[in-house]
């Protein structure tokens, strides 16, 4: 049979058949491999009812400017009918930097919001009800900094904290292998991650500590395998971390939760999913001995894949957002943000967003995939992609395992040059177009008409520091240094440094000074550089 | 037969989206150029000593934080002051094509958007990059 390709593969260069029958699952099992939804292992869903029970969340990430300008734009969505925030910081923010670092020049609140003290916190939230809202802030290396902000903000709200919902991403791991915001090195930057995990087990019962990502380690040029083994064995060493602490993880577990990409090879994502939460329940029952089903349970986010997105013809983005949105979707996500079209060019605008969750609620409540749960399950074809990322997922586990885990696999360099190598070999197929992307490779135009997009005003840098220089003459300089000598100490024991950070916050210690107070125990990390 | 051009791939900026920065410097270093990488986080002043360093011919600086139209100038205005203002300064990443007038006039010579092809900036370095004499 004459085909039009030699070879037909997905976006991850996997081959594909040209049909898949009953031959294709030799040894699966339903009972087995897919039980019930809501049960183990979970590959048809987190809940029996799924999106019949309830919607996913949905949340786009918002962050431009300063706290002000980024506390009119969460109104505005609550307004529109999102259900949950999502805190995107600027560079300097993620890096652990105050505004006035001369590391920081052209950098404040351009790509995010600049948070420099427990001020600009205050006023990021203002007028936000925390114990009503869930609330998702995208920080890593400085995790525990802003998290204890808003744990201070919640207090002068007075809000309890038991009654906080949200995630802090504190994903150190990946930001080694992928996100790359890194500030300490890895031993330390591990032990803040879990640090926070710990303290919020008990203090903030309600929040999710870490969200376990792969969403930036796709964005780095990985295969979906990739991301999905990666992402996984993280969250394994996270476990092991917490058991190590004495942690139970019938207990701690249930609150770790996790972060997709949703990218443009829609059965192959769907695939991903399924695989995820197998994979995940699998290794938590069996190598973990949870028996509390809900340490089982992958519960995620999803993000549409940015760097999918061409700059070129920016309008067929609101296409491409729309089928990864959908097969987050049909894969059970929990929550979801659908990037806007003009994100290629620069920070979207009001109305962009506003397409980008209108694309959310018309697949809700237009196109009827919410009204039944997994209905891709009994697919030959989804259900041997589910197995096959299965099985090269525990293929990575075992390599990873044999070098110690992954803090030793990142020291060696291992992830990252798996994911440059698919990198490259994806912007290969690209310039030989054995991979066609639209408006980019080929179906091209001349000429385009360039699109409007959001500027930030280069004032918002004078502007913020300037603020903070007046939050900082109004605090008590001896009670806020004792705060940090406090704290410094800590970090030369083994104590949980939230309590002393929380102190320090308090008493309005800059993001910047808190973070300098722990690199000098900690230290610094220097990118390799590898290619 | 002249020497192989020396071409610093660098990243200025804090911004951690280095997958454009690799992709440039293997395409450029499988072309046959000498390539250096600095890694990620560079200040100006570290890009400047690090190309006075390896002797560059050429910087090729990578962006995507939007902090591009601060710290391309300044690299520029740093390698005049060490005597390299013969370098040439290409650039790429997420750059609005508003800002690449001024960024040309400040000295930029090239700047490559999203979904360029590596063998474009091959071919451009190739017919306009020559090297400097040391």
């Amino acid at each position: 049979m004459k085909e039009r390709l030699p070879e037909f593969t997905t976006l991850s260069s996997r081959p594909i058949e040209r049909l898949y029958t009953p031959s294709s699952l030799e040894g699966f099992d339903p009972g087995r491999d897919l039980g019930e939804p809501g049960e183990f292992p979970f590959t048809r869903g987190v809940y029996p009812n799924m999106y019949r029970g309830r919607l996913w969340t949905m949340r786009q990430f918002a962050g431009f400017g300063t706290a002000a300008d980024t506390n009119e734009r969460f109104h505005y969505l609550l307004k529109q009918g999102q259900t949950g925030l999502s805190t995107a910081f600027d560079f300097p923010t993620l890096m652990g930097l105050d505004s006035e670092s001369p590391r920081a020049r052209g950098e404040v609140g351009v790509c995010g919001v600049a948070i420099d003290s427990l001020r600009d916190m205050e006023v990021l939230f203002g007028g936000i009800p925390l114990g009503q809202v869930s609330t998702s802030m995208t920080i890593n290396s400085p995790a525990t900094v802003l998290f204890a902000m808003y744990l201070e903000v919640a207090v002068k709200q007075g809000v309890g904290l038991e009654k906080l919902n949200g995630t802090v991403q504190n994903d150190c791991l990946k930001d080694f292998i992928a996100q790359k915001t890194w500030i300490y090195p890895p031993d330390p930057a591990m032990r803040l991650s879990c640090d926070l995990i710990e303290y919020a087990e008990t203090e903030v019962p309600k929040w999710h500590p870490v969200s376990i990502s792969g969403y930036h380690i796709r964005e780095a040029g990985s295969t979906a395998a990739q991301e999905l083994a990666f992402t996984l064995r993280d969250g394994i060493e996270y476990v092991e971390q917490c058991v190590k602490r004495g942690m139970k993880v019938d207990s701690f577990a249930p609150k770790l939760s996790f972060f997709f990409n949703a990218h443009s090879d829609f059965f192959e994502e769907i695939a991903k999913y399924r695989a995820a939460r197998r994979i995940w329940a699998r290794t938590m029952k069996e190598r973990f001995g949870a028996t509390n089903p809900e340490a089982m349970r992958v519960k995620f986010h999803t993000q549409t894949a940015g760097c999918s997105l061409t700059a070129q013809q920016p309008m067929n983005n609101v296409v491409r957002t729309t089928l990864q949105a959908l097969s987050g979707v049909l894969g059970g996500t929990q929550s979801l943000h659908t990037n806007s079209l003009d994100e290629t060019l620069a920070l979207p605008t009001e109305e962009s967003v506003r397409i980008a969750l209108r694309t959310q609620q018309i697949i809700a409540h237009e196109s009827g995939v919410a009204n039944t749960v997994d209905p891709f399950a009994g697919s030959y074809f989804v259900e041997k992609l589910t197995n096959d990322l299965e099985e090269e997922s525990l293929e990575y586990f075992r390599k990873i395992d044999a070098m110690g885990g992954m803090l030793r696999a990142i020291e060696t360099g291992y992830p990252q040059r798996e994911i440059i190598d698919a990198s490259f070999k994806y912007q290969r197929q690209v310039e030989t177009k054995e991979k066609i992307i639209v408006g980019m490779n080929d179906f091209t135009v001349e000429n385009e008409k360039p699109l409007e997009t959001l500027r930030v005003s280069p004032e918002v840098e004078a502007r913020q520091v300037k603020t903070t220089r007046e939050a900082k003459a109004k605090r008590n300089e001896k009670a806020m240094k004792a705060a940090l000598a406090d704290l410094n100490a800590a970090t030369k024991t083994a104590k949980n440094l939230i309590p002393f950070i929380r102190n320090a916050v308090r008493e309005y210690a800059t993001l910047g000074e808190i973070v300098d107070t722990m690199k000098e125990e900690f230290g610094v990390y220097k990118d390799p550089g590898h290619y | 037969m002249e020497r192989k051009l020396r071409i610093l791939v660098a990243k200025p900026g804090l911004d951690g989206h280095d997958r454009g920065a690799k992709i440039i410097a293997r395409a450029l270093r499988d072309a046959g150029f000498e390539v250096i990488y600095t890694g990620l986080h560079q200040t100006p002043d570290m890009i400047v000593d690090a190309a006075l360093q390896e002797d560059v011919d050429c910087v090729s600086l990578s962006i995507l934080s939007g902090a591009h139209n601060y710290l391309f100038p300044e690299v520029i205005k740093q390698l005049k002051e060490k005597g390299m203002g013969d370098v040439t300064v290409i650039g790429g990443g997420i750059i609005p094509a508003e800002d690449i007038p001024e960024l040309k006039k400040a000295g930029v010579k090239e700047i490559f958007l999203p979904g360029t092809d590596t063998r474009d900036v091959v071919k451009w370095i190739n017919e306009n990059v020559t090297p400097r004499k040391i």
